[in-house]
């Protein structure tokens, strides 16, 4: 498969209807084994495992850190679907970690926290 | 202070706003007008348009089809991020707003005076929810100008909702609704502490 040089930029206004088989890419698995906000950003981590021989997760590896799920989905032309499937792989072999995000079981504490943050962050720009 | 917990309050984090709105009506542009990267676009899975999920399990073996949506990112500090993602309205997408709303601050929905009508699905939805947003109305150079306030009372939006005018061209505009949205997700958050 050729490695797509450029991530998809939005070229027009509609909507996409491209077809995909996730199954291929993802080796017939389904489930990712983390939770994975498409915000959440990727930091690779060197020095664990080898590093992996199969070209789906390479490719990820390659363009994930400081990046987030969204991000790298866009980079390497996969639905995110698919991404966080490969993702999973990647944190579970020790290659990549992520980064906080608020979820569902996030405190009042920190989700307060963060949007205070945000707010002072926006009021500066 | 607990020094483990106010580190780990502290680590390098990364956040949301959703900006939803009808098909042209200017999500794209509010994200570039404010994003430090060229909007980007990411896909999720569709199984078929009235049930499907961004989730594999659902997915049928054989080809399927994507739904795009466009997003950028701002980098507010050393160690946070804001992505802002758009997202097509129509009902027929809600099943990719849990999963993109899920730890959101809040939302904007971006009207066009000329079709109020689809901003009903994104409105509706966010209510469902209990996601925090505002309404922002897209001041094309052709429509016609309304009040905020006919605005609020055709779409039926709650006093309590903040409406704002808005020109998705403009970043200085665009920034205006971030930060009204952001301090509306706080407010909310500060009046739910207070009733429990
Ligand atoms: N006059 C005017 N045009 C706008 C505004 N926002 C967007 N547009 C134009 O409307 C068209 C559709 O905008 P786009 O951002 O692609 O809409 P989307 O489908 O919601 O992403 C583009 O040609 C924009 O240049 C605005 O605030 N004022
Ligand atoms: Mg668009």
């Amino acid at each position: 498969m050729a490695l797509p040089t450029q991530p998809w930029t939005p070229d027009d206004d509609a909507p996409s209807a491209r077809v995909v088989r996730p199954y291929t890419l993802t080796g017939g698995r389904t489930a990712p084994k983390v939770e994975l906000p498409v915000e959440a950003t990727l930091r690779r981590e060197h020095g664990g495992s080898p590093d992996p021989t199969d070209a789906n997760l390479s490719r990820i590896l390659e363009v994930c850190d400081k990046r987030s799920v969204a991000e790298v989905s866009a980079h390497v032309h996969m639905p995110i679907g698919v991404v966080r499937v490969l993702l999973g792989d990647l944190i579970e072999q020790g290659h990549v970690r992520v980064q906080a995000t608020l979820t569902a079981d996030s405190s009042q504490d920190e989700r307060r926290e963060l949007i205070e943050r945000t707010l002072r962050g926006l009021r500066t720009l | 202070m607990d020094y483990a917990r106010s580190s780990a309050q502290r680590s390098a984090a990364s956040t949301k706003i959703v900006v939803a709105g009808g098909f042209g009506v200017g999500k794209t542009t509010l994200v570039g007008s404010v994003s430090e990267i060229m909007p980007l676009r990411t896909e999720a899975l569709v199984t078929n348009e009235s049930e499907g999920v961004d989730d594999l399990a659902a997915v049928p073996t054989k080809a399927t089809t994507t739904v795009a949506m466009d997003f950028g990112r701002i980098t507010l500090a050393e160690d946070l991020v804001l992505y802002l993602f758009g997202t097509p309205g129509q009902r027929r997408f809600w099943f990719m707003w849990d999963d993109l709303c899920l730890g959101a601050i809040g939302a904007i929905v971006l009207v066009d005076t000329d079709r109020l009508d689809e901003a009903f699905s994104p409105l509706d939805y966010f209510e469902s929810k209990g996601l925090p947003f505002i309404v922002a109305v897209n001041q094309f150079d052709n429509a016609a100008r309304y009040p905020l306030e006919e605005v609020r009372a055709a779409l039926a939006i709650p006093e309590h909702v903040p409406m704002i005018d808005i020109d998705a061209r403009d970043r200085e505009s665009c920034k205006r609704a971030l930060i009204r949205i952001t301090e509306y997700s706080l407010e909310q958050l500060t009046a739910s502490v207070a009733v429990h």
